[in-house]
This record gives C-alpha cells, structure tokens and sequence, in this order.
C-alpha cells in the first residue's frame, strides 16, 4: 500500500533516501543544491525509484532533469501525484 | 557479499537457449519466471523439469514487443524483484535488405533491440536499489560480423551490443552489471533451416553447431556473484568461428 502523499511525508522519503546515497543528514535541507550535495543523475535515477516504491509515483528522466535542489525534487513528486 | 532475495527473468524462455538458460539459473538457487509469448507447454515443461530438480519457476505469458506486457513480466512478486534478467526472446525475417519490408524491419527492431531496452530500463530501478544486478542480452555473432540476408536481425544484434556497453558503465558503480552473449550457430528453432548445410558446419573451428546448453553456461556465469567485475563485455559462444 502506497505511503500518503503529502509535503511532510515525501520530504522524510527524500531526506532518508539521500542519506541512503551517502548524503550527510546535517547537510540537508530543502534550500539544499543537488549539486553541493554531490547528488549525481544515478542517484537521481535511484531516488526516482524509491519513489516509486514508497508512494507510486513514477519519476522520468524528463521530469527530474530541471531540479536543482532538494525542495525541488519533493514539490515535484507531491505535484506528480496531485 | 550475500545474495540479495529475489529472482531471475528469463524472456522466451520456453524452449532453445530460454529454456537451458531457466535451468541453469535455478540449479544456482535463484527462483525463475519463464516466460513464452505462445507455447504454454514448452514453458510448463521446462517449469516441470525445474521443480522436480529442486527449483523454484513461475510461468509468465506476456509479449515482449507489448509495453504493457513487459511491465508486468517485471514486477516485484513473491519471488521478490527481478535481479537476474536475461533477454532472450529474438525473431528474425530474413531476407536480402532490398526486399526487406518496412513491417520486417520494425518488427525484429521491437522484439530484439527495443524490448531490450524497456526490461532493462525497468529493472534496473530495482537492481541499483539492491546493489546488486545481472543483465544479460542475447545478441548474435551476426551483430559482430556480417551474415547477408539478415540486414535487420544484424542491426538489432549489432545495437544490443552497443545498448549493453552503454548501461555497463552507467550503472557499474552500484554492484549491477550488463553484458551480452553473441552465440553462433545453436541448435534452435529459430536456426534449424540454416543449420541443415554441413558445408557450414565445416566453417567452424569446433566442427561442431553449438547447444543451447554451451549458451546457458556463459549466461550462467555472467549471471553469478563471482562474475562482478565483468561488465560491459560480449562473449561470443560460437565454436571459434568469429575468432
């Protein structure tokens, strides 16, 4: 059964999948650069998939490939799934 | 490191190199689906033989040219998600390229090169989060070096072989590995009018066609944990022909 999706939800998901991929969890914050992060495109692959699993939410190449920061990346999946 | 829990996806694996592959796989322990797009019996046959040695085997009907199909080939069950998939299924329509019409063409593009690409691009999301992935893509000696009459099925075995190299090195660093097999000529039904001509066999080194089994022990072995550091490779299985 997929999680709820709302802002609170999405953002622990997403705060927990990159410390999964190696992210600090002091470093994070919804301002946060995917850049500074050190967050490349196969992380973002991987984050779109633990998405998926927890919410449903298909993530594509092309609906990540504008996001620059970590607020970014949960407005979009609670968008996608609205 | 162990295993992670899951299962292997063999597509066309309901006789010939599908076949023997599925065997081998699950003597190594891992669960198989095996699927067929219209010989049920061949596939249940071969899921009989896999029980009744110990093994674990899901029979799947799907269609890999249809979209729809291959996503539900893919999806995690209780045999866990897919973390070995071996894509098998293959056509070919021969004929000389002047003659080959625009439905042959786009119809052995679709089952062997583009339904490569949309099973592994759904299994891969599982894999990286795994840590853990196998794909292996059945290609041909006829995608390394030319073989008249077989225009499409050469420019869909040539772009599996370039398909594969590419996801190689894009997904390496997570513990999932891609590489191909190129067989040579196999006892299958898809080569049995072709094999008839002992003038050929006299062309291979091996003097001998090969087995779908001889193909099955190079999967396997791309397929296993001791394989990690193998990836972005093609491993013709071809009687030293191509050599």
């Amino acid at each position: 059964m997929p999680t709820d999706v709302n802002t609170d939800n999405v953002e622990k998901v997403i705060f927990d999948g990159l410390v999964e991929l190696g992210t600090e969890r002091d470093e994070l914050s919804r301002e946060a650069s995917l850049e500074d992060l050190d967050v490349d495109s196969l992380d973002l692959v991987e984050l779109a998939q633990i998405v998926e699993d927890e919410f449903g939410v298909e993530l594509r190449g092309d609906d990540v490939k504008d996001v620059k920061t970590v607020g970014e990346v949960i407005d979009l999946v609670v968008a996608k799934a609205g | 490191m162990t295993r992670p829990e899951g299962c292997a996806l063999i597509t066309g694996s309901s006789r010939g190199i599908g076949a023997a592959t599925a065997i081998a796989l699950a003597a190594d322990g891992w669960p198989v689906r095996i699927n067929y797009r219209a010989d049920e019996q061949g596939a249940r046959e071969v899921a009989e033989q896999i029980t009744a040695a110990g093994g674990k085997a899901r029979v799947l009907q799907g269609d890999v040219a249809a979209a729809a199909d291959t996503e539900t080939l893919l999806e995690p069950g209780e045999d866990g998600p897919v973390l070995v998939l071996v894509n098998n299924a293959g056509l070919r329509l021969d004929n000389l390229s002047p003659q080959i019409s625009d439905e042959d063409w786009a119809r052995v593009i679709d089952v062997n090169l583009t339904a490569t690409f949309r099973a592994t691009r759904q299994a891969l999301g599982p894999m990286l989060r795994a840590r853990f992935g196998r794909v292996v893509n059945v290609a041909s000696i006829v995608g390394i070096r030319a073989n008249p009459g077989q225009a499409n099925y050469a420019a869909s075995k040539a772009g599996v072989i370039g398909f594969t190299k590419t996801v190689a090195q894009e997904v390496a660093r997570r513990g999932v590995t891609v590489n191909a097999v190129a067989p040579g000529f196999i006892e299958t039904a898809l080569t049995e009018e072709i094999l008839d001509n002992s003038e050929l066999v006299k062309a291979i080194p091996a003097r001998r066609v090969g087995t779908p089994e001889d193909v099955a022990a190079c999967i396997r072995f791309l397929a296993s944990e001791g394989a990690g550091y193998v990836t972005g490779t093609t491993l013709t299985v071809d009687g030293g022909l191509s050599a």
